[in-house]
């Protein structure tokens, strides 16, 4: 096994309203492949640790490695780049750009990274669509589709680089039940059959068990690691 | 909107860029129109304060040469010098010596001037005290005794003239071209006779070849043109009698610089339109920091206007920004498709401001104000139109930099807890 991301030490802290230590020395590993929940209660602080993970937060305490290298202090432009070729993130809302149809929302992390031709990349975001059934809506209007459709669409962009990691922000948060079973299948598939590290912060207790590790968080610490 | 993408394979920062654009065409419109109104009224109201100023001068240049070269008075020196010893006191009562204020062989001096680079015309002028009379009635006056075609040139006479024309001056020896309150006065027509006596009782008779009309009736109402042997006549004097000489140069403002070179050409004295007209520079001065005042604020004023206006486009794209910037867009590229936005915005609004200031301009030069004015003293001008092309491409720029820059520099995620 290889550990594609580890944390030493991460410590965070707000300062409005009032001071909150909103992390407290989290340490953690995650070996490639693993499928992992992170659940705790509103405020325990697995969403702020998450976005430091993803790299969107770089004001923490502490040391990330993600795939052995150190990222931690990379300026906004190096950590830019390994979002868009090595993390695939999905929020809790769809946050897809409106005036775009639902291809090129997916295509457009492809598009900047460039490894493929325009051709090439539109066939692999059709290829992403139809593993998410919406190979249909295509080439719809991403502001068109229904909550659920576009959370999908949300899970296809974030796939579109094949990101060593898939961070997601209460993925299922939104969507009905057989929406969340589509996500979770897709979920299971890719971490089993691709490789890919998962790591999804969710309140969803029947989403966590069925991953393949859960992480549980209370009050800014790790209180179990799931192994 | 994605067929036409599909076709023109942009850069995906450009292609986001446009998309934006285009997929908002109502609001790209809006803005660009607040840009286009900024501009069309930067440059229309410049125009108007050019214009207003080149005409204000153009007024003051009718009637005053750029540099006016003529005999200085001279005042008599006392014949016995300071006495050293003070036991002698000497009363002395200088005066102004009644010299003759010919200048000599003018000929050559107009020559020499008109050699010199930047002087445009030269000409000889002999002012002459003058009563006109016809019958009984009588009026006083002053003529200028000129060459026509040259004092023309100077001053654009023709364009005061109403009835008659200048040239016919020219193939009457004896005419003159009067000011309009003076044939009016003695109820005189053009093709009239008129006796004009000069202070040494010398009496012309002079036929009326021409009328003009100033903006000053004063002037009017006493000023004449007549040829300058005529004048040499009345003042009793051979035909190389001349008291000035008048020069204009390519810049009025830059006048001064040659009147030391003329002064020692010549040896006369020479005295630019400064000099001679202290209060029409005054005015000048006082009408530049006027129209410079007016101007500043109007920059300033719209280029807020398309700032702020700008501005409030790209920050109510900081949620695309964040994503884009969570997908893994680096901050040049964010700052490159918003600076994109704006300047298409931009580019858009600016060429609308400029078609618009140029209508208005356009309207506004139809308008007849009458007088020696005429119509409305406001041009295209050239540089005017660059200058506002200018301002409203660098103030969209900067209005979409500021923005995007400071949303590149920052976390994504402190992007999405300040929407």
């Amino acid at each position: 096994m290889n550990s594609i991301l580890k944390a030493e030490n991460i410590t965070k802290f707000f300062y409005t309203p009032v001071e909150f230590k909103a992390l407290n020395d989290v340490a953690f590993e995650v070996q490639q492949g693993e499928f992992v929940s992170i659940i705790g209660k509103s405020g325990s602080g697995k969403s702020t640790l998450l976005y430091i993970l993803s790299t969107m937060d770089t004001e923490y305490g502490g040391k990330i490695y993600i795939d052995g290298n150190l990222i931690t202090g990379l300026n906004q432009d190096k950590l830019a780049r390994l979002r868009n070729s090595s993390i695939g993130f999905v929020f809790q809302f769809h946050y897809l750009l409106p005036e775009f149809s639902c291809l090129k929302n997916i295509m457009i992390p492809a598009l900047k990274l460039g490894k493929y031709s325009r051709e090439e990349i539109e066939y692999q975001a059709y290829e992403k669509l139809k593993l998410l059934e919406l190979e249909e809506q295509a080439l719809k209007p991403a502001s068109k589709l229904s909550g659920g459709q576009q959370q999908r669409i949300a899970i296809a962009r974030a796939l579109i680089n094949d990101p060593k990691i898939i961070m997601c922000d209460e993925p299922t948060g939104n969507l009905d039940s057989k929406n969340t079973e589509i996500v979770f299948n897709i979920f299971k598939r890719i971490s089993a059959e691709l490789n890919q590290t998962i790591i999804t912060v969710t309140h969803d207790n029947d989403f966590a068990i069925a991953s393949d590790r859960v992480i549980e968080m209370q009050d800014g610490k790790i209180i179990n690691h799931g192994h | 909107m994605s067929k036409t993408a599909h076709k023109i394979h942009l850069n995906v920062d450009l292609e986001i860029a446009f998309t934006h654009v285009l997929a908002k065409k109502k609001q790209t419109i809006i803005v660009a129109f607040a840009v286009a109104i900024g501009i069309a009224a930067f440059i229309f109201l410049n125009s108007l304060v050019v214009g207003f100023n080149r005409d204000s001068d153009a007024a003051l240049f009718k009637s005053t040469p750029h540099i006016r070269i003529y005999v200085d008075d001279k005042i008599s020196q006392s014949l016995l010098q300071d006495p050293s010893s003070k036991t002698t006191s000497v009363i002395v009562n200088p005066k102004i010596i009644n010299e003759n204020k010919k200048l000599l062989n003018p000929a050559q001096i107009i020559e020499q001037i008109k050699s010199i680079e930047s002087v445009t015309t030269a000409t000889t002028w002999l002012n002459v005290n003058v009563f006109y009379n016809n019958g009984s009635s009588q009026l006083n006056g002053s003529s200028s005794g000129v060459d026509i075609t040259e004092a023309n040139a100077m001053f654009d006479i023709q364009s005061t003239i109403v009835e008659g024309n200048i040239q016919n001056l020219v193939s009457t020896p004896n005419g003159i071209i009067l000011g309009v309150g003076i044939a009016e006065n003695l109820n005189i027509k053009t093709d009239d006779n008129i006796s004009v006596v000069s202070p040494l009782g010398i009496v012309k008779i002079m036929k009326v070849v021409g009328l003009f009309k100033t903006s000053n009736s004063v002037v009017d109402k006493t000023k004449s043109y007549m040829n300058l042997s005529i004048a040499q006549q009345l003042m009793a004097q051979g035909p190389d009698y001349i008291t000035d000489i008048y020069v204009n140069t390519k810049d009025s403002d830059k006048a001064v610089q040659y009147v030391s070179t003329i002064k020692s050409i010549t040896g006369y004295n020479a005295e630019d339109w400064k000099e001679a007209n202290k209060s029409a520079e005054a005015n000048k001065k006082t009408r530049g920091v006027m129209m410079g005042s007016i101007s500043i604020i109007i920059l300033i004023v719209a280029a807020f206007t398309i700032y702020n206006i700008v501005n409030m486009t790209v920050k109510q794209k900081m949620q695309d920004i964040a994503i884009l910037k969570a997908q893994g867009f680096a901050g040049k590229s964010v700052v490159k498709i918003f600076i994109t936005e704006a300047m298409i915005i931009g580019s858009l609004g600016t060429f609308m401001g400029m078609v618009l200031g140029a209508i208005l301009i356009k309207a506004l030069s139809k308008v007849y104000i009458g007088g020696d004015k005429g119509y409305f003293p406001i041009h295209f001008e050239p540089q005017i139109m660059l200058m506002g092309l200018m301002v409203g491409l660098f103030v969209t720029l900067i209005a979409g930099y500021i923005p995007a820059r400071g949303a590149a520099k920052v976390d994504p995620v402190s992007i999405f807890r300040n929407l």
